[in-house]
């Protein structure tokens, strides 16, 4: 696929689309550029440098300083880093937020993955039923935490007690141990929708014919399920991990629409520790805070290219 | 529940499911009756008749109740008086129905300016993202030889490795001391927060734009500009489709940026007003369903009235 292609020009690669037009490409490329071309990029960029990069930069400066969020401020070098790594406040978010967002991730793939399987088999209604199943792509992750705020905390313990079962009897989401599981509901109710697509577009990849072999071969459901479709669709599920585990690591307005991080500070997430740096008055520390999120969110996204690389999934 | 779902998967995998015993026994024994036959008769079969797996389609159901569930939930609940609500489930259907829930919410949360301010907000960065992305994508893919505009497409893709959290809080001080501390404001960071993906989405598609269309038109002396117009961009409708309803859906729904950014109360969006029922002693469930119903109800219908067309758009963006 990559064949026709300059190595130089791969560096881009893993999300580059197909460079399928390289020969027409250099074949102009020889001669002068039409200025339009840069006006149609150049305020773009311009635009994307002032407000996502500088601020990035920014950031970057103030966590290296006192600065409340207001008034004056010095340098003080590292020491906003350092405190993080013994703030256990910040450490127990990190916990939560990775915790939380392997659950999700899993939660909604296997979720995602089996109602397209459905979605794709020989039911009847499908078209009703696939409009229903993508209801929530459309809905806001807020209001729809807010609808579920109350059937956690009313209508499940008002039903475990008619029909009393006594664990549940009291709100999910004040308890310290379980609010992370509504959360994790939540999170597949609203996400699983825009997963399955990806899925979906990835069974209509395989040709039925491998399926009739194989079911001629003797293979049984679950034997052409383990064989044929997950090898298959491989780089689909990649790509929703992928996809999954980054969103759910931003995770903020379901858990504001839930649980607001509570009980206590049992489901507080990175990303909300981040804002508190508004109000806080600690805006400096929670920019470091914030740097360090990114490192590492970083660092994981170049391990999951790497792994896509290796097994030559093409995005 | 998700268990149940799950447990669907294996039979649902591919066209000649159900061969388990659980469901839908007496149809699991056509593979096996046709493996035993001859295998031309299978293909045929299983191409043209298209058996309804009726175990699998009643599980689907019953997994769909639980998307109808809570959507009925918050119907039922915007029409009821307090007293209905009282401590029950919330689950049975209110009689009377006190439609007055709605006019009061309506009233309550100043619904008409914020659906005003959201549909701007939305509109503006649906057109901008559809405008500035594939104009980028176009810049880019036809210069992929250049540089410049290599390293362009790259610096717009490592957005993708910033989240959004590491840049909120000077972005917030940055956009209110240059006054855009307002929906005009949420606009530029919509588009340019979705420039990325959009961008990517665009490149592949006009790559298979073969040249030669554009260059009969260059030799007739159009301009660049021209050529995207009128040539470029109609070819581009279905991405852009498909790029529209990622825009709309991500910018109607927003609650981070627009909760972070607009100071302004009045010009708040519908899914921020909703934090307005979340008071430490407001009880009134009623008004607040009613309310989060309203704000739900505009994408859902639309959203149900041209559920073909959205789900064609989104798979486009995931086959991509």
């Amino acid at each position: 696929m990559s064949t026709t292609l300059p190595v130089a020009q791969r560096d881009a690669a893993t999300t580059s689309p197909e460079p399928g037009k390289t020969s027409k490409a250099t074949r102009k490329g020889a001669g002068r550029i039409d200025p339009t071309y840069y006006w149609m990029i150049v305020p773009v960029l311009a635009l994307f440098a002032f407000f996502i990069t500088l601020p990035a930069l920014v950031g970057v400066f103030f966590s290296l300083t006192n600065y409340a969020g207001y008034g004056d401020w010095k340098f003080v070098g590292l020491s906003n880093y350092v405190n993080i790594f013994k703030d256990p406040a910040v450490l127990q978010s990190y916990v939560f937020t990775f915790g939380f967002a392997v659950a999700a991730t899993v939660a909604v793939n296997v979720v995602a993955l089996s109602i397209a399987l459905g979605l794709n088999a020989r039911i009847k209604w499908r078209t009703g039923i696939r409009t229903v199943f993508f209801i929530p792509m459309v809905l806001s992750g807020l209001i729809v935490s807010f609808v579920f705020s109350y059937l956690f905390s009313n209508t499940l313990p008002a039903l475990a007690e008619r029909f009393g079962v006594t664990p549940l009897a009291s709100s999910m989401l004040a308890d310290e141990k379980w609010a992370w599981l509504a959360i994790v509901v939540v999170t597949v109710w609203q996400a699983a929708p825009g997963a399955t697509i990806i899925y979906l577009a990835g069974l209509q990849s395989v040709p039925s014919e491998v399926y009739e072999a194989a079911g001629m071969d003797g293979a049984g459901t679950w034997r052409q399920f383990r064989s044929l479709t997950l090898p298959l669709i491989m780089g689909y599920l990649v790509i929703n991990i992928i996809l999954g585990f980054k969103g759910f690591l931003g995770t903020y307005e379901i858990i504001v629409g839930l649980t607001g991080g509570g009980p206590g500070m049992a489901t507080q997430s990175v990303a909300m520790k981040i804002f508190s740096g508004f109000t806080g008055g600690d805006y400096a520390y929670q920019m470091a805070n914030a740097v360090i999120y990114f490192v590492i969110t970083l660092v994981i996204s170049v391990i999951q290219l790497r792994l896509i690389q290796r097994r030559g999934v093409s995005l | 529940m998700t268990a149940t779902i799950s447990t669907g998967s294996p039979r649902g995998s591919g066209p000649s499911a159900s061969t388990r015993p659980s469901a839908g026994s007496s149809r699991g024994s056509r593979p096996s009756a046709g493996s035993a036959g001859s295998p031309g008769k299978i293909r045929r079969s299983s191409r043209e008749g298209y058996k309804v797996n009726w175990g699998l389609t009643v599980l689907m159901l019953l997994a769909s109740l639980t998307i109808i569930v809570p959507l009925y939930f918050t119907v039922a609940m915007a029409l009821k008086s307090a007293d209905q609500i009282g401590t029950g489930t919330g689950l049975g259907w209110p009689n009377p129905m006190h439609w007055e829930n709605l006019a009061e919410a309506f009233v309550a949360t100043n619904f008409p300016a914020h659906f005003l301010s959201t549909a701007l907000v939305t509109v503006f960065s649906v057109l901008g993202s559809l405008a500035t992305s594939s104009l980028a994508a176009y810049a880019i893919a036809r210069n992929w030889n250049r540089k410049f505009f290599r390293g362009s497409f790259v610096y717009l893709l490592s957005a993708m490795f910033i989240p959004f959290p590491v840049i909120i809080l000077p972005l917030i001080k940055q956009t209110a001391l240059l006054g855009l501390d307002n929906p005009a404001g949420v606009v530029f960071l919509h588009v340019l927060g979705g420039i990325s993906f959009n961008t990517l989405l665009y490149i592949a598609f006009v790559r298979a734009i073969p040249a030669e269309l554009e260059e009969s038109a260059r030799m007739d002396g159009a301009t660049t500009w021209q050529v995207f117009r009128k040539i470029i961009l109609p070819l581009l409708a279905p991405m852009n489709a498909t790029v529209g309803i990622f825009a709309f859906l991500g910018s109607w729904n927003d609650f981070l940026l627009p909760q972070m950014m607009i100071a302004d109360p009045a010009l708040q969006t519908l899914p921020v007003v909703q934090m307005l029922f979340q008071g430490e002693f407001n009880t009134d469930y009623s008004l607040a369903f009613a309310s989060y119903l309203m704000a739900m109800a505009p994408t859902l219908v639309v959203y149900i009235l041209s559920q073909r067309w959205v789900l064609s758009g989104v798979m486009r963006g995931a086959v991509k």
